[in-house]
């Protein structure tokens, strides 16, 4: 009797271990304090049903799928500018006092305008990396141009608030204030970092994040804005010229 | 004696068999089967491909699911009122998709949820490749949070914005669903 459950026992655990996923190695459950990405897509989904199958990705402008999904404010309201669009100008107070437009850089090839805030954590996530572009591609013809968007009488994104971080970090590049909150809705800005990669005639190349992993710089696989200006450098159009990214609302 | 033992055997086999055969989706099986998703104090970690099926269902059953975080003002000032909404309306499956960061479950999203007295269901998702995914969301999402989305098998509405109050949350669902 003990013998057949045993058996019984065996059968059912290697018709499991046939049937279980594959490359799945951890099987624990409740308390885990190390993070691992497990295999996907199952537990209890209850009257789930799988998604539908994805058709046209990566284009922003198509239209949404399924139902009838109605959203408030769409991207295309959001407005802003699109790719191959002409930026216009600006002139905004720099943390140490200047007036910095676009037209002050004389021998620029490009411009990494590039929307940010002291308080996001994407933001200061993206300070070294920041930092970083500006030191490589600056004497190379494309600048970071840094500019907060953000309502300045909170007090974290105050201009004093601004002038600190730039000190703290030490940014090699200058950090706008968008007084009245007027510039940013023209690019169409919507979180930060929001990159707007320009080229030397203003026109706009490259619309996205900066690359693809915020959280850690370690294990990033993609460098999309150092991928457009090395497309722009070769005459040719970045691709993609366009990605999203999570990041915080622009206030 | 024995067949006690007996029975444990086979309850453990059966029991483990359940455990591994994780690819039947959708059958009776599911409620008896363990997530596979790691888990860091009673809150689950996600990617996107575990996250996406719960965008969806075949039921007239209301869903709301709000992608929030802790770092974005006008998603925290929000978060009360979907709550609320739960709290009035049982029938209503709520999903709040944390997108803070794994380092902050135990020392603040939990004492946040908890002060803030926030008991919908609370998941996290760990998915840095957010380009990868966003579209596949809602193709006219940017990205920026909070971000909603309420649906059932006929009807979905996606929300780049913050509800103002309960009763703006209250009156999407009345109209639309």
């Amino acid at each position: 009797m003990k013998k057949i459950s045993i058996l019984i026992a065996t059968i059912c655990l290697s018709a499991g271990i046939l049937t279980s996923c594959k490359n799945d190695t951890s099987k624990k459950t409740g308390e885990v304090t190390e993070h691992k990405q497990n295999e996907k897509g199952h537990g209890e989904h209850g009257d789930h049903k799988g998604p539908p199958p994805h058709g046209e990705k990566g284009d922003h402008k198509g239209p949404p799928r399924g139902g009838s999904p109605e959203q408030t404010r769409t991207l295309e309201e959001i407005g802003g500018y699109k790719i191959g669009d002409v930026a216009e100008d600006f002139s905004l107070k720099n943390v140490d006092g200047s007036m910095v437009s676009l037209a002050s850089y004389k021998d620029a090839k490009g411009y990494i305008v590039t929307f940010t805030c002291n308080g996001c954590p994407f933001s200061v996530l993206y300070e070294d990396r920041l930092i970083a572009l500006n030191n490589t591609y600056a004497p190379k013809g494309y600048p970071v141009i840094a500019i907060n968007g953000n309502n300045h009488e909170n007090e974290k994104e105050s201009y004093e608030a601004m002038q600190k971080r730039s000190e703290e970090k030490g940014f090699t590049f200058p950090y706008l204030v968008d007084e009245g909150q007027k510039v940013y809705p023209k690019f169409g800005a919507v979180r930060t970092p929001h990159i707007f990669l320009l080229d030397s005639d203003l026109k706009v190349q490259y619309i996205g994040t900066i690359d693809d992993n915020a959280k850690s710089p370690e294990n990033v696989k993609v460098k999309y804005v150092e991928d457009a200006i090395a497309a722009l450098e070769k005459g040719e159009k970045p691709n993609p010229n366009f990605t999203k990214a999570i990041g915080c609302p622009i206030k | 004696m024995i067949s006690l033992i007996n029975k444990n055997a086979i309850y453990l086999a059966i029991l483990l068999c359940l455990c591994f055969s994780c690819k039947e989706k959708n059958s009776a099986t599911n409620k008896t089967t363990t997530p596979s998703v790691t888990t860091i104090g009673d809150i689950p970690i996600y990617d996107f491909n575990d996250l996406e099926p719960l965008l969806y269902t075949n039921t007239n059953k209301t869903y709301i699911i709000n992608f929030w975080a802790m770092w974005c003002a006008p998603c925290v000032k929000e978060l009360p009122y979907i709550q609320e909404y739960a709290d009035k309306n049982p029938d209503v499956e709520v999903l709040l998709v944390s997108m803070d960061f794994i380092k902050d479950i135990d020392t603040k999203l939990k004492p946040f949820l908890k002060e803030r007295n926030i008991t919908s269901k609370v998941i996290l998702l760990d998915d840095p490749d957010a380009n990868s995914w966003i579209d596949k969301v809602n193709p006219d999402w940017s990205g920026a949070i909070p971000f909603t989305i309420i649906f059932n098998n006929k009807t979905r509405k996606f929300y780049e914005r913050s509800f103002e109050n309960l009763k703006d949350l209250e009156k999407q669902i009345t109209t639309n669903f």
